[in-house]
């Protein structure tokens, strides 16, 4: 029996490779060689591609350490995953419970349509009609003034908020799907016999929902917290001056500085430290699942 | 604890009639069955009793209160779910524990009657454990001690049964007929099972397309069926059909057929009458037995031998009867053979023809 088990995974690798290949070769060139490239960027003096004479050498990291102002913006960046993140949550997971338990067949599809809809539009689109609604004299300080009787400013333009509408607006859809996914696991008749022993719609939600759909908002969070971090195209167009990021630091060493070595060591600190907190985080969470 | 009284109950889904003016009274502390097919309107019943939908016209009462307008959560009902419906991220314990601990109560408290809910459902020593580690049987089990820890007025099952395999079930009928008795509460049981029906209920109720059919103690039920659905679903049944005589009816053929039981029926109006396979005696020779039994001449088509009995199917003008005998010596019937068909007319209900 258990050798027949055993030749049988065995033919059965022998027939997935041939499907494991295209996507294995690809993940290999797309992201582990240029990755690699990045890491022995990251210890060089000069890019190679410069015609300067280049060596090794650890400044690149150090300069990391040795000033204060990459520290501050790593924390301001992470600052931002975090609140982008808790947004999403506040107003993702409630759409995706209403999608998963309220809705059915047709008013469902049309709903998650909407929700799945932005990401057909352009990103740069995205935010730039972001850009049109929220300077002063926008479409938001307009409505708002044909609406209400005295006269208000909002110019939410260049600011910290600005980011953060942008960013969560670019990231909600996935607090929606991975939520909604585990939602709707949950079967109904849960809930029902919760119901059917006492329990308010809150203490269902606290004590069942919420612990049962745990996966879904660990999911959500971990795709959202760790692109925002690295974030740099709506802080740059919605943030401004005030917009000035970790990631944005990064973008400039590679497209405006030229200093690619700098760029590719304060990537790879970024990662480092992402990984760190997914690995700290991932005991709680796992225990909290 | 308290009986529950259900008064001309009707809900609709959109132009369908799940209930249509239905009316039960469930006695204080009795076990009831609510049967019939899929779509009968019987899960729709329960879940009404239970506060999960309400009803566009009647009237629901338990322990006298009206309660048609109270959700489930203020009814103080137990319910057991056909997929036990436990919540997997919690322990047996705290599965069993949830109803006492939404309502606040001490914590000593609550481990107290947790175990005794555990221990009443013979699961005292696995309140620890998570319940995809428990078999089929044993989840049953925790989703009783579940519905019954907060002491409901009434315990409602929906089709708890209906996914063990038959060896289990059985046990299961015989612990649910034990632990209801034990605490005396008012039960009220959904399946689509005849002989779960049949075994384990003081009363049964038997729906269909949304209306209560017949509504009595099994044996009554059994005994004297008031239609042919009753008959046939509620056990087997042969069936003629024909006109009244006012004491049988008479077939197309002129045969007549006394009946013993049933509807006072008008003579000449259309009529069934029903007969049990295994009140039927077959043997054959014409032999001398009491005159006023009614008989049949037939051939023996087809016979089926399950063991402690046999079914016979006999041929008889067009009609294919079912005969059950007990094998109680080893002479057999075989088929092709020429068969005489007697039975008393005690063993014949009278039925109204539709």
């Amino acid at each position: 029996m258990a050798g027949q088990v055993a030749t049988g995974s065995r033919s059965g690798l022998r027939s997935a490779l041939p499907l494991l290949l295209p996507a294995y070769l690809w993940l290999t060139v797309a992201i582990f060689l240029p990755l690699s490239a990045m890491v022995f960027f990251s210890f060089m003096t000069e890019l190679p591609l410069s015609g300067k004479a280049w060596s090794f050498t650890l400044d690149n990291y150090a300069t990391f350490f040795a000033q204060g102002l990459y520290w501050t913006l790593l924390l301001a960046s992470l600052r931002l995953g975090l609140e982008v993140t808790l947004w999403c949550v506040v107003i993702g997971y409630p759409a995706a419970y209403v999608l998963a338990k309220v809705f059915r067949g047709r008013s469902r599809e049309a709903i998650f349509l909407l929700v799945i809809l932005p990401f057909w539009s352009n990103g740069l689109v995205r935010i730039f009609s972001w850009a049109m609604v929220l300077r002063e004299g926008g479409i938001l300080d307009t409505a708002l003034n044909a609406v209400l009787p005295f006269k208000i400013n909002i110019d939410l333009m260049y600011s910290y908020p600005a980011v953060i509408i942008g960013l969560v607006h670019s990231y909600v859809p996935y607090m929606v799907l991975t939520c909604y996914l585990t939602l709707q696991a949950i079967d109904d008749s849960l809930i029902e016999a919760g119901r059917s022993l006492g329990a308010s719609r809150l203490q269902m939600l606290k004590r069942v929902i919420i612990p049962l759909s745990m996966p879904g908002l660990v999911a959500g969070a971990a795709l959202i917290f760790v692109p925002v971090v690295g974030s740099f195209m709506e802080p740059r167009i919605l943030g401004g001056r005030t917009g000035t990021f970790y990631g944005t630091v990064i973008e400039d060493q590679f497209v405006a500085v030229f200093n690619w070595p700098l760029g590719a060591a304060l990537s790879f600190i970024l990662l480092a430290v992402v990984l760190v907190i997914l690995a700290l985080a991932s005991p709680v969470l796992k225990r909290a699942a | 604890m308290a009986g529950v009284q259900v008064s001309n109950l009707s809900r609709s889904f959109g132009a369908h009639k799940a209930l249509d003016d239905v009316s039960i009274d469930f006695a204080d502390g009795g076990f009831y069955a609510l049967l019939g097919p899929s779509g009968s309107g019987k899960t729709t019943l329960l879940r009404q009793i239970a506060g999960f939908d309400f009803p566009d016209s009647g009237r629901i009462a338990i322990g006298g209160e009206s309660v048609e307008r109270v959700p489930v959560e203020k009814r103080r009902i137990g319910m057991v779910f056909q997929n036990y419906a436990l919540f997997p991220n919690m322990s047996v314990g705290d599965n069993v524990a949830f109803g006492l601990s939404v309502r606040g109560e001490a914590k000593a408290t609550i481990a107290n009657e947790v175990q005794r809910a555990l221990d009443l459902v013979q699961l005292g020593k696995l309140g620890g454990r998570r319940p995809h580690q428990l078999s089929g049987g044993q989840r049953q089990r925790v989703a009783l001690a579940r519905a019954i820890v907060t002491k409901p007025r009434v315990l409602l099952l929906d089709e708890p049964l209906g996914a063990l395999d038959k060896a289990l079930r059985v046990d299961m009928q015989i612990e649910l007929k034990r632990i209801q008795r034990e605490i005396g509460i008012t039960t009220i049981f959904v399946t689509h099972d005849q002989e779960e029906a049949l075994t384990m209920s003081d009363r049964i109720g038997i729906l269909r397309d949304g209306r209560l059919v017949q509504e009595g103690p099994p044996e009554e039920i059994y005994d004297r069926p008031k239609s042919e659905f009753a008959a046939t679903f509620l056990g087997d049944a042969n069936i003629f059909r024909g006109e009244t005589t006012g004491t049988g009816i008479r077939l197309p053929d002129g045969t007549a057929i006394a009946a013993g039981a049933g509807a006072a029926l008008a003579a000449g109006a259309k009529a069934s009458c029903a007969v049990r396979p295994e009140r039927i005696r077959i043997a054959t020779d014409s032999g001398t037995s009491d005159p006023n039994a009614n008989m049949l001449r037939g051939q023996v088509s087809k016979r089926i031998f399950a063991g402690n009995n046999s079914t016979y199917f006999v041929d008889r003008g067009g009609q294919t009867l079912k005969v059950i005998v007990q094998n109680t010596g080893i002479e057999r019937l075989a088929e092709g053979q020429k068969v005489v068909l007697r039975w008393s007319p005690e063993s014949t209900v009278l039925i109204a023809g539709s």
